[in-house]
């Protein structure tokens, strides 16, 4: 009996949980959620000792105009968006044949799986020196920075759906006729399409987050490398500013992939998030 | 109405399996000889572990003999071929492709495009009745419909021998005895030769001709049992005294087997 009613009672209360989050709209919860986070940053930049690092938001939005004046605010951003997508690119384009290698031959796999795995917990920022020594500044060690930090994840990624792929799916095809030839276009290929779209979700990711030490190789604009120019002068504002726009630029990349999943992927029967 | 003809259509001669494991090798299958003759069901019952997939997957050409050969059209086997489909237990349907795009795979890679492979795969979906979902994904499909359409996408590759690899295991009891009725019936129109594993003996007695009685590991035959039953055969047939009497005399057999595993 007593049960009975302790059931019940966890019951009444999720139904009433519900309720509240079905009334308000999902566009209400993005509204709400970005007043309390206007509210926390403002708080953040009232208080005396974090004020200095959380200049409020209309000084953040006005050092826009000031970094305009400056003539470097279009610049930074298409300065980290071409190298951050033509390393993203060059590795994507690198990765895939890597892994389909790694999934089909054993022995390659032996020898290159460990490699990749080893450098991939390596933070980017130890091997910049390096990279410069042979590379030199400007926007070759950038791009190779970010191309080898995107080739790792996402090499690993497709790899990994590749050998995860449903053996039966491929018996299937195979005794309907199919050759080598056909089990990799028809079967290997879709088959690995969701791997694939995760992988381009880390590799962005990645790619975005290695910025900062892709950029700290005597870059001349930049998002990374202007947040470590006006820390030299301690002018918050703009930095801030440049921390959430690279925050935006990846959220931006999410969307895009999201879109490019439900337009390839719908098919999958569990949608991961 | 199908059935013997006399002609033998796959031939199975002292095949042998082992595999090798951690623990050494093991034997999955020790000299089986078996004749399916055209047109003719053939079922096969025995424990788990008993070599009954392992068999199947060597008359579909998907493993090879130890030793031993298996012949069909009296040509010996050595890889897959179109004459012979398989279904099996988990559908296997390619979950990016629809319906009609499961049923066509196999026309396609038979050259068959466009229209005439539209046309042939419309008649195989309706014959399972699925016209309704044609284009439909297979996430969007119960575990009875998807197992349909593999059987459809089977069909429509025009296979002479169907392997079945218990197909219809992992459905609720509904929509089995559903699926048995609708396979008895396409069976009979399509003029197919049918390898049917189950663990499920009633289906075995139900569907085939002959219940073949595998042993526990090694794997050999223990007994082949005709089913005499005419055909067509529903789920009353169930309750005549024929079927019963053939019912607890293989589950007997197979019972013994069980117990054989469990030493």
């Amino acid at each position: 009996m007593e049960a009975h009613t302790l059931v019940d009672g966890t019951a009444k209360k999720k139904k009433v949980k519900r309720n509240l989050a079905e009334r308000i709209p999902n566009g209400g919860w993005l509204a709400i959620s970005l007043i309390a986070a206007l509210l926390f940053w403002t708080i953040l930049s009232l208080i005396p000792s974090t004020s200095r690092s959380f200049p409020n938001v209309f000084l953040v939005v006005e050092s826009i105009g000031t970094m305009m004046q400056r003539g470097v605010f279009w610049k930074d951003i298409g300065s980290s968006l071409i190298s951050v997508t033509s390393g993203f690119s060059i590795g994507f384009i690198l990765s895939l044949p890597v892994a389909i290698v790694m999934a089909w031959y054993k022995p390659i796999r032996f020898i290159i799986e460990p490699w990749i795995q080893f450098i991939r917990n390596i933070p980017p920022l130890a091997y910049v020196p390096l990279v410069v020594i042979s590379a030199g500044v400007g926007r070759t060690p950038q791009i190779i920075v970010i191309t080898i930090a995107t080739f790792l994840v996402m090499s690993i990624t497709i790899y990994q759906g590749i050998k995860n792929i449903d053996p039966t799916l491929i018996k299937a095809a195979r005794v309907l006729g199919a050759k080598d030839r056909d089990i990799f276009m028809r079967v290997i290929a879709p088959a690995s399409l969701p791997f694939i779209i995760t992988a381009i979700r880390l590799g962005t990711a990645v790619g975005l987050t290695s910025l900062i030490a892709a950029e700290s190789t005597g870059a001349q604009a930049g998002l990374g490398m202007r947040i470590r120019a006006l820390s030299n002068t301690f002018e918050s504002s703009p930095m801030l500013l440049y921390i959430i726009i690279i925050g935006i630029i990846g959220l931006i990349f999410e969307r895009l992939v999201k879109l490019l999943e439900r337009r390839l992927t719908g098919w999958q029967e569990k949608r991961d998030v | 109405m199908a059935g013997k003809t006399g002609r033998v259509k796959v031939k199975i001669n002292q095949v042998k399996k082992i595999f090798d494991s951690r623990n050494g090798e093991v034997v999955a299958l020790n000299g089986i000889d078996l004749d399916i003759h055209e047109n003719e069901f053939v079922t096969v019952v025995g424990p788990s572990g008993c070599g009954k997939s392992t068999l199947l997957n060597i008359i579909a050409g998907l493993e090879k003999p130890t030793s031993g050969t298996v012949s069909c059209d009296g040509k010996e086997i050595t890889g897959t071929g179109t004459e012979r489909g398989v279904v099996f237990q988990q559908y296997a349907l390619f979950p990016w492709l629809t319906v009609k795009g499961n049923v066509e795979f196999g026309l396609k890679l038979q050259g068959i495009k466009g229209k005439e492979a539209e046309e042939i795969a419309r008649k195989y979906i309706k014959l399972v009745d699925l016209q309704d979902f044609i284009n439909h994904y297979p996430k969007e499909l119960s575990g009875g419909m998807k197992q349909r359409v593999a059987i459809a996408r089977a069909y429509a590759a025009n296979p002479s021998v169907l392997l079945m690899d218990e197909p219809f295991g992992a459905l609720d009891a509904q929509t089995r005895t559903q699926l048995q009725e609708e396979l008895l019936h396409t069976w009979d129109s399509e003029q197919k030769t049918c390898f049917f594993i189950t663990h499920d003996v009633e289906e075995a007695i139900l569907l085939g001709q002959k219940v073949v009685i595998m042993s526990a590991r090694p794997g050999r035959i223990k007994e082949t049992v005709d089913i005499d039953i005419p055909y067509p055969r529903n789920q009353e047939t169930r309750m005549t005294q024929e079927f019963l009497e053939k019912k607890n005399y293989i589950w007997g057999q197979v019972y013994q087997e069980y117990l054989a595993v469990r030493k």
